[in-house]
């Protein structure tokens, strides 16, 4: 009788190892698929652009020709305009969070407002665009200058930034909150050296998340009028501009095929940048880890 | 400061006039701190607490017992208006601190956390260094003068009895500690803005015997200068360390 049970006992543990070994491949197969999509990317770029990539091209303003056309004007351009987003979106963004997870009441109107934050930052970011033409490039009359373009931008991520700061604002534990207030401290004083502290590798990371977004884009930009050659720098809020995606888009349409390879080299310029924003944004992580 | 010194004289001065008056509530010639009269209180619709009447005495040991979810805890948050922390909540009836009725709108809850202080179930430390989480307090209240802060964390540290133990370590993080450290760090900590009452919330329920003992013994000694009230769902550590307890069941007051 126990023999009996133990047998049964064996064949159901047979099927239970064989389903976690298919789900193991299953798993393991997707993981492949989004893999070998980036290697291939990485292969063409790389392969693409290395050849025209050198100090001169990301010291070179764009030029008639493709040897020596360079990237400096987008490079700068975007780091300026990264510049203002940051500024604009983190300190409205954050703010925005706190108003929201600390001060607001907690009723409908605010349930309402919280999904509609969310559901903006699935907005398409062409519709910023748009927003932006009208709000800052016309209304404002900024014309297709830096800080209309940085103003765009920071609408963009800042749904991502509040949904962001608002999660790192509420993991924020209720017991050290309460400590703060039972020693009567104001909901400010709370906020300023309890919530604040606590919560900034939240907010930080969430926010070079968001910029990474931000300098990648390209769409809000054009419509808002991005210049796609330009050979000075903005020396001020007012000043015209390009990014790297505008120049690498631009790049790709040419017919002949030189631009292609610098549009390449341009594509890996840009990656870089990415990768350093994101290392950046682990350094943080793992420096402030949570010790609650 | 000085007007909360002033406030305090004040207070001083109107207890020694009219002593009488609370000396038949209270066995010996102790007076109450905290009266509380006919206190209901409801979250949303669930009503927690019902006519809570019931006088906390000074400088004494106060002990709250009941079994699990009786609304004890409610009781002692609300004593310094932490239970409004959740929106629902509603309350009636009176409770009153040094004859000022507490609910009312001229009274600040944060005045009442400075003089009604608050240590937590689980040791609730600010991942901040041993000095930072006793200074939290003097600094929220505007002591910026390092000497004092100084004094201010030794005293408060010698008062928790832990000032020898951590005394070459106060710059260490308070998370680094043991727990039964970490709940005297947080003792010490509401001593730092000179309450005169303090409310526990099963202090020791998150510690070993040890540690207990040690919390249990330095309530002992507490009970000279502050009063406190304690919450406890343990019987014998309510008979070790109380002058007076209180039975709550079902947001009932028993006895």
């Amino acid at each position: 009788m126990l023999g009996q049970n133990e047998q049964n006992m064996k064949k159901r543990m047979e099927g239970r190892v064989a389903a976690n070994k298919i789900s193991m491949v299953l798993f393991g197969l997707a993981t492949a698929v989004g893999l070998i999509v980036l290697v291939l990317l990485f292969y063409r770029v790389l392969t693409q652009g290395v050849g025209y990539l050198s100090l001169d091209y990301i010291l070179n303003f764009p030029a008639p020709y493709p040897e020596e056309a360079g990237i400096y004007a987008g490079l700068i351009g975007s780091i300026f305009l990264m510049i203002i987003v940051a500024v604009f979106a983190i300190i409205i963004g954050v703010a925005t969070a706190i108003y929201l997870e600390e001060y607001a009441p907690q009723n409908r109107f605010t349930d309402f407002i919280r999904v509609n934050i969310q559901n903006l930052a699935g907005v398409p970011s062409i519709v910023f665009g748009l927003l932006g033409l009208t709000f800052f490039v016309y209304m404002f009359s900024f014309g297709y200058t830096l800080l209309a373009g940085g103003l765009t931008m920071a609408l963009l991520i800042l749904p991502v930034i509040v949904v962001a700061a608002q999660e790192a604002v509420r993991s924020v534990p209720s017991e050290i909150k309460e400590a703060s207030y039972g020693m009567g401290a104001s909901k400010w004083q709370t906020i300023a050296r309890v919530v604040l502290p606590a919560a900034i590798p939240g907010i930080l990371t969430g926010a070079i998340i968001a910029l990474s977004r931000a300098i990648g884009e390209t769409a809000p930009l054009i419509i808002v009028g991005a210049a796609t050659a330009i050979y000075t720098l903005p020396d001020s809020l007012l000043a015209k501009y390009t990014v790297m995606p505008i120049q690498i888009y631009n790049w790709t349409g040419r017919p002949q095929e030189e631009w292609q390879y610098v549009a390449g080299a341009g594509i890996i310029i840009l990656l870089a940048v990415l990768l350093l924003m994101n290392s950046i944004a682990v350094l943080i992580r793992n420096k402030y880890q949570r010790r609650f | 400061m000085s007007k909360v010194m002033e406030e305090k004289t004040n207070v001083r001065n109107e207890q020694t006039k009219k002593p009488e008056v609370k000396s038949e509530v209270k066995k010996e010639k102790t007076n109450s701190i905290i009266e509380v009269n006919d206190l209901n209180l409801w979250y949303g619709s669930d009503q927690a607490l019902y006519e809570v009447s019931m006088d906390i005495p000074q400088e004494r040991v106060t002990a709250i017992i009941g079994p699990s979810g009786c609304g004890k805890s409610t009781f002692l948050k609300t004593l310094n208006r932490m239970v409004e922390m959740v929106p629902i909540v509603k309350t009636s009836g009176s409770i009153k601190y040094r004859e000022q009725d507490i609910f009312s709108s001229k009274f600040k809850e944060e005045y009442l956390r400075t003089k009604v202080g608050m240590v937590f179930q689980k040791p609730n430390p600010f991942p901040k260094s041993i000095y930072d989480n006793v200074a939290y307090g003097p600094r929220i209240h505007g002591v910026k003068k390092k000497e004092i802060l100084d004094q201010i964390v030794e005293k408060s540290l010698k008062g928790a009895a832990i000032w020898d133990e951590l005394k070459d370590r106060l710059h260490e993080n308070a998370y680094g500690l043991s727990g039964g450290q970490q709940q005297r760090v947080c003792i010490a900590r509401a001593l730092a803005v000179e309450p005169d009452v303090i409310l526990m919330d099963e202090p020791t329920s998150a510690l070993d015997p040890i540690s207990t003992a040690k919390v249990e013994e330095l309530v002992q000694e507490l009970k000279e200068k502050y009063s406190i009230v304690i919450v406890t769902h343990n019987m014998q550590q309510a008979a070790r360390i109380s002058d007076k307890t209180a039975f709550f069941l079902n947001g009932e007051l028993i006895e």
